[in-house]
């Protein structure tokens, strides 16, 4: 199939022009209209999930007070008097959670980003099983619905928090159903687009597109594909071990003689609870990389191409990426230090865990480097992609006192915690993610956005998210826990208090600062500058296609002629020198 | 009087957690002094290499050995972290359990949403328990029959200790999962049904602190505070005789 698909795109071509509307955007094969798809859907999601933070949000600063406004549109099973219950607290918490890692920020790092870019910098007309691709989003459409349509099962959506440890889910309303089942979903998209990318990035390279002239990005891809692949299998294992435990009486996670409500429950028993934080944590940790390695990819390639000079060291990138990608798998039982599993295991974990450290830091180190001795354009793109360096350094630093057992005991399920991996996730991913919608929209669309409205959202998005999670820092040394649904109930939390007051303001600010993004995407999308092919002077296969690339992508298949990132090479006249241009430019 | 919770970690009240409190704030200063120094490296190169006319992108590779000395550094750096305080700090809490004649045993059994303290009274043996006899007025399912029952104290959210003397606990679970959290304890562990995890420790000051739960256990999670006492040898004396009396009174 590999022959048809590489030299195919000719037989595409001459057909997309008939194609009806609904078979040429809505069940698209073509992989950039899937990944617009699943950019508009990841998109939504991430508001929606940020929506549902904002509700909290409100209930951490002013707890038992009324939601003013709209407070009162809520049914009664989940606000009274405008009042939020602890139910839907729990319910928020939950799908906050679920929406953002599942149907958010993954979605838009692979299916959206991937999705569009690797076959355009691989040079491929399109991924390898186009119709497999259509599969895979729609798979993770109907996870999506089911899980947004999960607040209105008779008991409401999953509260037992988007770990959902037994027994405590299995003992849950029928919200926890309908996650599993979402997740069901969700876990085969993701599969069925990790086998994906790895047959597109092995097989459809162009000619000379050796895996050492890999642009970064595709290789980070090649990285989290794998990590899909090999973690998601196990969750899919346990969600439907724990679907029966549920529907069926059995009892995975169930062990004998459990008292619920002094009541002896009638379960079977003989399960154990901790083999499910097992099967979790074993997806979830590698999960972290794959919410990470497509944003240092996107990183990777913007501060390439504004520095005008290749990366540094491409190859411990490339070769650190690997090497985290793999400790990944062994790392895990470092969110469950206080399970009370054995002193040797223990140590292990903490030893596992700060080996891992070691190619985060060389990643991190090599992206500033290289920045040194460049010639740097700080446009849009450049800052988000240069303000994940600090912001996800800071998340790996605070990593460090949860690693390490004896100070997790202090910081466990403190909103230490919850500031450490939002670092790692909001100020991390979620700019590089925005860093990436700025630098290839024009490619997109065939227009730039708006540079003014960009840095206004920049600069303020970077304070906002600081007055966050900072904050959030320092109440988890003053030992205040989180997913607590009233944060007065205990003592050693009020003097942290103000600080909850604090990062709501913020957050409410947070979402002001978004309505720039919006109104920016909006208006460049009809009246944004119209642009080139190349309107970065970029050297990576993408910008040799058309803005935006028609179907079948390139005009004549391209060729590799060097290394992804000839910038101001010697001997050009030009300070770039794209990958597939054949004389010196 | 110190205060006992504030805008940084809670006070230590127990003979381990300065080991920990030590590291963390070891940890923290390693943590500004990398963060700070790595930003001001990265602003000094933005600032120097920015794009302005008549400056030039340089294409050749430099070769760096600033960060080959970093890695080495922070590598060296976590194997002392690891095997200088966190290991040996984790072994000592999970492997030096006191057995000593004067250690104070209790049993502490989360439920959602409360804490069950149990203690084995002047004989130093817990009583039978059954999960038949279970219900809202004996939530530990003591069988008062068994002569090891009659003197054990049964508590419910108050967990007394004497001040200076080892504490050990054995911490399990009703129901779901719950975690034991002492602040100023510095102890967290995890009650997990079907497991009984021993926790155990000393405290060194008195006062009037709390059991907290750290682990979403359900639509109550947040209330589950339960107030943790460390009394004075003869106020806790004092504390075990009434309870004793009242439980031969009942």
């Amino acid at each position: 199939m590999t022959d048809t698909s590489k030299h195919g795109h000719a037989d595409h071509d001459h057909s997309h022009h008939d194609l009806p509307f609904w078979k040429k955007y809505i069940f698209s094969q073509d992989h950039k209209i899937i990944g617009l798809q699943y950019g508009w859907t990841a998109l939504l999601f991430l508001l929606y999930g940020f929506g549902l933070m904002l509700l909290m949000r409100w209930q951490f600063a002013n707890p038992g007070q009324p939601l003013p406004l709209i407070g009162n549109w809520f049914p009664e099973s989940q606000m009274i008097g405008g009042v939020m219950l602890p139910e839907f607290f729990y319910q928020l918490g939950a799908m906050h959670g679920t929406v953002m890692v599942f149907l958010g920020v993954v979605p838009l790092a692979v299916g959206a980003f991937g999705n569009y870019l690797v076959p355009l910098q691989i040079g491929a007309p399109d991924m390898a099983f186009p119709k497999l691709n259509m599969m895979s989003y729609w798979l993770y459409f109907v996870g999506g619905v089911i899980m947004f349509a999960s607040f209105w099962v008779p008991d409401g959506a999953a509260q037992s928090g988007w770990t959902s440890y037994p027994p405590l889910s299995i003992l849950a309303g029928q919200g926890q159903t309908v996650w599993l089942v979402g997740m069901a979903f969700l876990i085969n998209s993701s599969l069925l687009g990790s086998i994906n990318f790895i047959t597109t990035i092995v097989q459809l390279r162009a000619d000379g597109l050796s895996f050492d002239r890999l642009p970064f990005f595709v290789w980070s891809q090649f990285v989290t594909s794998f990590l899909l692949l090999l973690a998601f299998p196990p969750l899919m294992a346990a969600s439907v071990l724990q679907l029966f435990d549920r529907l069926f009486g059995s009892s995975f996670f169930m062990p004998t003689g459990l008292v619920v409500n002094d009541q002896v429950s009638a379960v079977a028993g003989g399960g154990n609870p901790v083999l499910w934080q097992h099967l979790f944590w074993f997806l979830a940790h590698p999960e972290v990389y794959v919410l990470i390695l497509p944003a240092v990819g996107i990183v990777g390639e913007i501060i390439a191409c504004n520095t005008r000079k290749p990366l540094y060291n491409y190859k411990a990138l490339v070769y650190s990426a690997i090497f985290v990608g793999f400790m990944s798998f062994v790392v895990w039982a470092h969110h469950m230090f206080l399970t009370n599993m054995g002193t040797t295991m223990n140590t292990f974990f903490q030893v596992t865990t700060m080996i891992i450290s070691i190619p985060s830091v060389i990643i991190l180190t090599v992206l500033v480097l290289s920045l040194w001795g460049g010639s740097i354009r700080f446009n849009t793109p450049m800052l988000f992609a240069v303000a994940f360096l600090p912001m996800f350094g800071l998340g790996g630093l605070t990593g460090l006192p949860l690693g390490l057992a004896a100070t997790d005991i202090h910081l466990h399920d403190t909103n230490y915690v919850i500031g450490h991996f939002h670092y790692v996730v909001a100020p991390g991913t979620i700019f590089a993610l925005f860093a990436g919608i700025y630098h290839w929209f024009p490619k997109m669309t065939g227009r730039k956005m708006n540079e003014t409205l960009g840095k206004i959202h920049f600069f303020f998005s970077l304070i906002l998210m600081n007055c966050i999670f900072a904050p959030m820092l320092i109440q988890g040394l003053i030992g205040v826990l989180r997913r607590m649904y009233d944060p007065m109930q205990y003592a050693h939390a009020q003097p942290a208090q103000p600080l909850n007051v604090f990062i709501s303001i913020s957050a409410g600010l947070l979402a002001i600062a978004q309505i720039p993004f919006i109104v920016n995407f909006f208006w460049s999308l009809f009246a944004g500058q119209k642009v080139e092919e190349n309107p970065w002077q970029a050297t990576t296969m993408e910008w040799t296609a058309p803005s935006p690339p028609s179907h079948g992508n390139f005009v004549t298949p391209p060729q590799a002629h060097r290394g992804p990132y000839e910038y101001s090479a010697p001997g050009c006249k030009k300070d770039f020198w794209p990958q597939a241009m054949k004389e010196t430019n | 009087m110190e205060k006992n919770y504030g805008w940084w970690l809670p006070i230590d009240a127990s003979a381990h957690g300065h080991q920990i409190d030590l590291l963390l704030n070891i940890l923290n200063v390693v943590i500004a002094v990398l963060f700070l120094g790595w930003l001001t490296f990265l602003l000094y190169t933005l600032f120097r290499f920015r794009a302005r006319p008549g400056h030039k992108a340089d294409y050749h590779e430099k070769h760096f050995k600033l960060p080959t000395y970093l890695e080495i550094g922070i590598v060296t750096l976590e194997v002392l972290l690891l095997a200088a305080f966190s290991v040996p700090i984790w072994y000592h809490l999970k492997k030096d359990i006191p057995k000593s004649s004067d250690t104070v045993l209790i049993r502490v059994v989360a439920q959602q949403f409360a804490w069950n303290i149990h203690y084995p009274g002047t004989d130093g043996v817990f009583g039978r328990v059954d999960m038949k006899l279970m219900d809202s007025s004996n939530p530990l399912g003591l069988d008062r029959s068994d002569p090891a029952a009659k003197d054990d104290i049964v508590t419910i959210n108050q967990l007394h200790v004497p001040v200076g003397r080892p504490v050990s606990i054995q911490l399990s679970s009703k129901d779901v999962i719950h975690s034991f959290d002492l602040p100023v304890m510095r102890i967290k562990q995890d009650a997990i049904p079907g497991y009984v995890a021993p926790v155990w420790f000393e405290a060194k000051k008195t006062g009037n602190f709390e059991i907290a739960c750290s682990q979403l256990c359900g639509l109550g999670h947040y209330r589950m505070r339960g107030f943790f006492i460390v009394d004075t040898p003869e106020d806790f004396k004092k504390w075990m005789d009434e309870r004793a009396a009242e439980a031969a009174s009942s």
